[in-house]
């Protein structure tokens, strides 16, 4: 399953400074955003995790979409990825 | 799992509004967000026609949202405003040069003047060479200083008659938020208005004061905004840092908590009888102070004098030491002491 992430609004910073990100997850498996959060933690994260996460949640102040909408519009943690999703991440701590 | 919009206009919702719960459209919640800015202008009688506006834009994402909308309400509801642009670049290498070029491409795409200004032009000082003097310690205490002075020194070089920040909801939480826990009384009651004016000093509005963070970077991001978003090299406002997270924290579990606590600030009042610092104007620079000289100034003070603490902590002694020099240079002792 092919899954596509941009990280932006500062967030990029945690990532390498690299913005868009296209990964490869096993097919087979169920992965829910949750799942995502820790994979990307384990994977994609290089400095700071803790301004990224907050136990298993994004840190409050980082805005997510799914497919180009708010990810409080469709559950969250708990949203199902499908194939050729893709997932922004936004950061609004970071100050201008 | 497709959401429609809550106001009914049969499109897809694409975002859940922190404010209200509504589940929104792109284009009504532009509306919604374009009219409550709006509303905030008219109801407060922030501007008067003819007036020129100061945006203070720092090429990050309030401030370039602010410019953007404000353009955009002008001619939309003929506000008559004259509107420019005004930057400050602190001097910070590799923190300022990416989100000026931003600022000059919202120059460009608005077609509104830029005026850019430094701590160097302004101070005589870089904020790297003042780190160099101070450390990394405290280094915020003077850049937050400077700056606040500076947006009004360039508002005043360029005839503005108001300058306009694009502090945000989230900000002005955060704000009472600190001011409450540091009990600092005159701010607290100050800091919740949407524009702030004293004698001698041009007024500062806030046109996003009910404006949350979450709906300012969505709006810069379905339309496709240009903004810029770093982090300041030198240490962050640590202080400043815990109220923001605990305001996120909050905002996580309830998101009304935000114009909740703005409200709770708004309606707060000082009873009777508590002695406030008097709002005056520094002997030295002439702008604003609630004090014999401006913070600014006893800052700048410190550093020309090679003892860049001097002004850190307990000011008054500071300012105690420099009136005392001012003092001997001066004949003008009796109208001084009448403002301490």
């Amino acid at each position: 399953m092919e899954v596509s992430l941009n990280f932006s609004g500062g967030a990029e910073l945690l990532f390498g400074k690299i913005k868009q990100h296209t990964i490869s997850l096993p097919a087979e498996e169920t992965w829910s955003m949750k799942k995502l959060l820790n994979w990307i933690k384990d994977n994609l994260l290089k400095e700071r995790p803790e301004l990224f996460l907050q136990g298993d949640m994004v840190r409050p102040g980082i805005l997510v979409l799914v497919n180009n909408a708010d990810w409080e519009l469709v559950g969250q943690l708990d949203y199902l990825l499908q194939n050729k999703d893709e997932i922004v991440f936004i950061s609004t701590l970071h100050g201008g | 799992m497709v959401v429609q919009c809550s106001a009914g206009c049969g499109c897809n919702a694409v975002l859940k509004r922190p404010k209200t719960n509504d589940a929104l459209c792109k284009t009504c919640f532009y509306w919604a967000f374009e009219t409550e800015v709006h509303h905030t202008i008219m109801s407060t009688k922030m501007f008067q026609s003819g007036q020129v506006v100061a945006i203070g834009a720092s090429g990050g994402k309030d401030s370039t949202v602010l410019a953007y909308i404000l353009k955009h309400l002008n001619e939309k509801y003929n506000y008559g405003l004259k509107l420019v642009l005004l930057s400050i670049d602190e001097g910070i290498t590799g923190y300022r040069d990416d989100s000026l070029e931003s600022v000059k491409r919202n120059q460009e795409e608005y077609n509104l003047p830029l005026t850019v200004l430094s701590y160097k032009d302004l101070y005589g000082w870089t904020m790297d060479d003042i780190v160099k003097q101070v450390g990394r310690k405290n280094n915020c205490t003077f850049c937050g200083v400077f700056r606040r002075q500076a947006l009004e020194r360039g508002a005043i070089l360029l005839n503005c008659d108001v300058i306009a920040t694009g502090h945000n909801a989230d900000d002005v939480a955060e704000t009472i938020l600190m001011n409450l826990l540091r009990g600092d009384i005159a701010r607290l009651q100050r800091c919740t208005s949407h524009i702030t004016s004293s004698e001698g000093s041009l007024p500062r509005a806030k046109p996003f004061k009910y404006a949350y963070e979450k709906e300012i970077v969505l709006y810069a991001y379905f339309k496709k905004l240009d903004y810029f978003a770093t982090e300041c090299v030198y240490a962050p406002d640590a202080y400043r840092g815990h109220a923001r997270a605990l305001v996120k924290d909050l905002e996580a579990l309830r998101s009304t908590s935000i114009i909740d606590i703005i409200h709770a600030g708004e309606q707060l009042a000082i009873k009777d009888g508590v002695k406030l610092p008097k709002q005056g104007v520094c002997s030295a620079c002439g702008f604003v102070s609630s004090n014999v000289i401006c913070k600014a100034c006893v800052l700048l003070e410190g550093l020309n004098r090679g003892r860049p603490k001097l002004a850190i902590g307990k000011s008054n002694k500071a300012l105690a030491e420099i009136l005392a020099d001012r003092l001997a240079n001066t004949a003008s002792l009796s109208s001084v002491q009448d403002q301490f």
